[in-house]
């Protein structure tokens, strides 16, 4: 059994009468101790999709699904109370900017040590030596005296392994890496991720990865998926991803690869952003920007089927690399 | 769905500035209301002398402490009533819409230019200029409001053009102070640094291009100016520091009244709801131009 | 922290000199005669003049006048009344503690119950009550106070004989000056029905005064604290799995009062301002009354002593809402 299971998620913004679907019939599974990478565009969802599963999305927007079942837990149908005793303990998330993540008001260790607090009721010594073991393990030099400094007095990069030993504190099952590295200089990024690798797999958690930058966990990730505004349009093992890669936006990701390298933030094979609130077409949510569009595309929406979401897929059986 | 689409069908078309200004204004219905209140205040005070049923110091010695028309004992001619003199409360209330306006319009004027002048001087030459308006400014806060007023008021002594003065040295530390940071913030923009590469001598510099690109925080700060105007004249009125009677100011017809609180309320109530309502469609207003005029608050607050 | 102590004290210094600079400088611009003005007499003969004149330093350079006058100011020497001919300072010191009262509760006042109800507000963004905090605070922002007086005034104590309409206590009572507090003073006296007295005499004013402070400090805290509730540290609170209620106690309450507290420390200017009006309003025996009744007397050494003290207690509250703002913000303490 998987450790998390979600089937057609659905998360809207937006009036009742004109709703936003952000995420828009979304199925995924991770195991435990599995690493899986997501993808796509800023805009696709791949946020929202995780504040959804944490319980973070606020009315007025809107979150269903079939199922969302997580470690035996049917997340939707638990009362917020038990559901708060998952989230934070058994699911962990670290976000994209550190430094505005963590309270200015508090210190480091204070931050640490509330989960501990809170999940596992630890206290006195047990809970100063957790607090200092979790630091020594984000590799923090000086652990001790980090514990009492706030985060303005900390560089980006030592934040974030903050975070990090704040999401890792209560041995999480399952965590959530959202662009933890999009902030940060490319060296201090490589390092970022070697750290919640080896935590990954040291602790064998299952580790959701997230990105719009494929190149980032090409050498980690065992299986990507892919998402275009707001629903999976590919799932793949890394290797067949990247050599066959079988929806056109997946391409325009790979092809992107080299220009993302030099902080472009467009993608030139793909003219146009992800749509937003008014401009959601009625076929193929890529047909405006895709360059295999036909007449089909823009009248109906395709299924995911066999891992892609798309009526022509590229690279079909036993042919080699698509252009 | 179909409506979405149609709208991303539509080739986008740019409203004209002042448009989208109504539009995002409007938006705010308090804003509205508060909009035609204070236009028709404007009106009355402009107007005064043809809409004011009766002369506003024409004492009716046969009417004194007439109570409001619709109370037992009112008279139609006398709306409001009359005050301790027989003078006609509207008349009174109208004809002060005048004298407040024009103060607190005048106060507004006469601390918004030099504030905007001391400003900008003080962006562009934070090291000697810069420094000394500072300070003085600094001074000036540390009298608040009315306080400074009453310090002016003492070495000027009580009167119309002595109030508005007041009022205006009170409020210049504001305005400066934020034409100081709003310059301070736009002077190491590309923009500036393109048009003094381009030759632009520094008065161009801070007046047409500088200046224009701070109005935003100093309009909206100017309405609150204009509304606390309003209020301290009243106050320094109330006092007996600001326009002396028999001018039918607002707080001048408030500090006469006290003495008939329990005789004639009316006497109190009304130049107190006039003055309220009045500041009252005037903040409401700056409420509505604030979240208009600041593209960062929009839709946010 | 005390180096950020003293750089906050290097800067009020200036300021400091520039009141005691005006409030030298008030005396003299008075049109008139100085001696006269002081004097508070015309036509004086001429012998009597020149000899005032140097009695009182007045013939001397302006340089040598200001430090005169400096150095009375650092000995607590605030001049002499015209009309009681009692020294200021001790006249000051009977009437001030009256003022603190009236401002503390008032403050008080306005803090307990602004405060929470922006909180409220804040949380609750968009319910009944959040457009009820809003309205009644921008009314409130907008209100006369001296008018807002005179209509409690009317209502409670004129029409339902609730409250008294003037003055600090009963002329009944007669209590012995300890604190100067009377409601501390009262208590202590242990006569019957003192306390009360003076507790029913501080409502009205209190409301007044403190109707202001309480409208700016309900509307701040509410912005304050919706602005943190969108920060993302917020969002890491709820993502830690923590209550709803830890989350704003603990994460969102702290730094949303940081803001609130300058608010708060700038309204005590606020507050000496309303005062003024307030203490004439309810004849309250204090400095604000005491000012404005020494400016239709022209009694200018008083008015100079009230200008000056008055500055200096919104140049000292806001020296020490400065660091405190420091204590509770650890970013602000260590920024150079
Ligand atoms: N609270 C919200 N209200 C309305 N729209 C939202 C909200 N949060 C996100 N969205 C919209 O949902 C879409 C997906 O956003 P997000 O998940 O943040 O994208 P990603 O993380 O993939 O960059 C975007 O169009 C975004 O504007
Ligand atoms: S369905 Fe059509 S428009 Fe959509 S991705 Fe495939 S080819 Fe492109
Ligand atoms: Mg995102």
């Amino acid at each position: 059994m998987s450790l998390l299971k979600i089937r057609n998620l659905r998360v809207e913004f937006g009036s009742l009468a004109h709703p936003f679907p952000a995420v828009d019939g979304l199925d995924f599974d991770i195991d435990r101790g599995e690493l899986v990478g997501i993808v796509g565009e800023s805009g696709s969802g791949k946020s929202v999709t995780m504040m959804a599963l944490m319980g973070l999305i606020d009315a007025p927007g809107r979150v269903t699904a079939d199922e969302l079942v997580f470690d035996g837990h049917d997340l939707l149908k638990l009362k917020p109370a038990q559901r708060r005793k998952i989230v934070g303990k058994d699911i962990s998330m670290i976000f994209q900017d550190a430094l505005t993540s963590l309270n200015p008001s508090y210190t480091v260790g204070f931050q640490i040590k509330e989960s501990l607090k809170v999940h596992m009721g630890l206290r006195g010594a047990a809970l100063e030596k957790r607090a200092l073991e979790l630091l020594e393990l984000v590799e923090i030099p000086a652990a001790k005296s980090r514990l009492g400094a706030y985060p303005h007095q900390l560089s980006g990069g030592m934040n974030q392994r903050v975070m990090i030993a704040v999401a890792i504190a209560c041995n999480p099952k399952l965590l959530i890496a959202d662009e933890p590295t999009t902030a940060l200089d490319v060296t201090i990024q490589a390092q970022i991720m070697d750290l919640l690798e080896r935590l990954q797999k040291e602790h064998n958690m299952g580790l959701i990865m997230i990105t719009h930058d494929l190149a980032v966990i090409a050498e980690m990730a065992k299986r990507i998926c892919v998402m275009y505004a707001g629903q999976v349009v590919e799932q793949a093992p890394v290797a067949d991803l990247f050599r066959a890669p079988r929806h056109p936006y997946t391409q325009a990701l790979l092809e992107a690869i080299p220009e993302h390298s030099k902080g472009a933030r467009r993608l030139s094979a793909l003219p146009g952003i992800v749509p937003g609130h008014y401009d959601r077409p009625k076929g193929c949510l890529l047909s405006p920007r895709c360059r295999y569009a036909q007449d089909k595309c823009s009248q109906e929406r395709p299924a995911l089927l066999d891992g892609v979401r798309c009526y022509y897929p590229l690279n079909a059986e036993g042919e080699s690399t698509h252009g | 769905m179909t409506t979405q689409v149609q709208i991303a069908d539509v080739v986008p078309s740019y409203p004209s500035p002042l448009k989208e200004f109504w539009q995002s204004f409007s938006h705010n219905k308090g804003a509205v209301v508060a909009l035609f209140i204070f236009l028709s205040v404007i009106f009355c005070g402009v107007f005064a002398g043809w809409i004011a049923p009766h002369d506003p110091v024409e004492q009716y010695r046969d009417h004194m402490l007439t109570p409001p028309s619709w109370a037992g004992g009112g008279m139609s001619t006398y709306l409001l009533g009359t005050d301790e003199l027989g003078r006609d409360i509207l008349s009174r209330l109208i004809h002060g819409a005048r004298i407040s306006l024009f103060i607190a319009f005048m106060s507004v004027l006469m601390s918004l230019i030099p504030g905007m002048v001391l400003g900008l001087l003080a962006a562009f030459f934070p090291k000697g200029a810069g420094t000394v308006i500072m300070r003085v400014m600094d001074v000036m806060l540390a009298l608040p409001g009315i306080l400074l007023a009453i310090c002016i008021i003492t070495i000027l002594g009580p009167g119309l053009i002595n109030t508005m003065i007041a009022i205006a040295i009170g409020t210049l530390p504001s305005y400066t102070r934020l034409t100081r940071a709003a310059a301070m913030a736009e002077i190491n923009k590309e923009y500036v640094t393109a048009s003094r590469v381009a030759g632009a001598g520094a008065l161009r510099l801070m007046f047409l291009t500088v200046l224009p690109n701070c109005m935003a925080p100093i309009i909206v700060n100017a309405t609150l100016g204009f509304s606390s105007a309003i209020l301290e004249t009243a106050a320094l009125g109330f006092l007996g520091l600001g326009v002396q009677p028999p001018t039918p100011e607002w707080g001048t017809m408030l500090s006469a009244a006290r003495d008939y609180i329990e005789r004639a309320p009316w006497v109190v109530t009304m130049p107190g709801v006039t003055i309220l309502v009045t500041v009252l469609s005037i903040n409401l207003m700056g409420d509505g131009l604030r979240d208009a005029l600041d593209p960062k608050l929009k839709r946010a607050a | 922290m005390f180096s950020f102590i003293l750089r906050k004290l290097a800067t009020v210094i200036p300021t400091f000199i520039g009141i005691t600079l005006v409030a030298f400088a008030l005396i003299r611009m008075i049109p008139g005669d100085p001696i006269e003005v002081m004097v508070g007499e015309r036509k004086l003969d001429p012998v009597m003049h020149a000899a005032a004149m140097q009695r009182l330093g007045l013939d001397q350079p302006l340089h040598i006048q200001y430090f005169r006058y400096v150095k009375d100011l650092a000995q607590g020497d605030l001049g002499i009344s015209l009309v009681t001919r009692e020294p200021v300072t001790k006249e000051f010191l009977t009437l001030f503690p009256a003022t603190v009262e009236l401002a503390i509760c008032a403050l008080l006042f306005a803090v307990l119950v602004g405060l929470p109800a922006g909180m409220i507000a804040g949380l609750k963004r968009g319910s009944v009550f959040d457009h009820g905090v809003m309205g009644v605070s921008m009314t409130g922002f907008s209100m006369p106070i001296f008018w807002w007086g005179l209509i409690l005034i009317m209502y409670f104590s004129v029409t339902l004989g609730w409250t008294p309409v003037s003055g600090r206590i009963d002329i009944e009572f007669d209590i012995a000056q300890r604190t100067g507090f009377l409601l501390i003073d009262s208590w202590l006296s242990g006569e019957e029905g003192a306390f009360k007295s003076a507790a029913m005499h501080l409502i009205l004013p209190t409301i007044v005064l403190g109707t202001i402070p309480l409208a700016v400090i309900a509307r701040m805290t509410r912005s304050s604290m919706l602005e943190v509730l969108r920060e993302d540290y917020i969002r890491t609170a709820r993502a830690k799995g923590l209550a709803p209620t830890r989350v704003v106690v603990v994460h969102a309450l702290r730094n949303a009062l940081i803001p609130v507290i300058t608010v708060i420390g700038l309204q005590v200017g606020s507050l000496l301002g309303g005062a003024v009006l307030t203490e004439t309003i309810y004849s309250w025996p204090g400095i604000g009354k005491w000012l404005v009744d020494s400016i239709s007397r022209r009694d200018y050494p008083v008015v100079q002593a009230g200008i000056l003290v008055s500055a200096t207690i919104f140049i000292v509250v806001n020296l020490f809402v400065d660091i405190l703002y420091g204590v509770v913000n650890p970013r602000i303490r260590s920024a150079k």
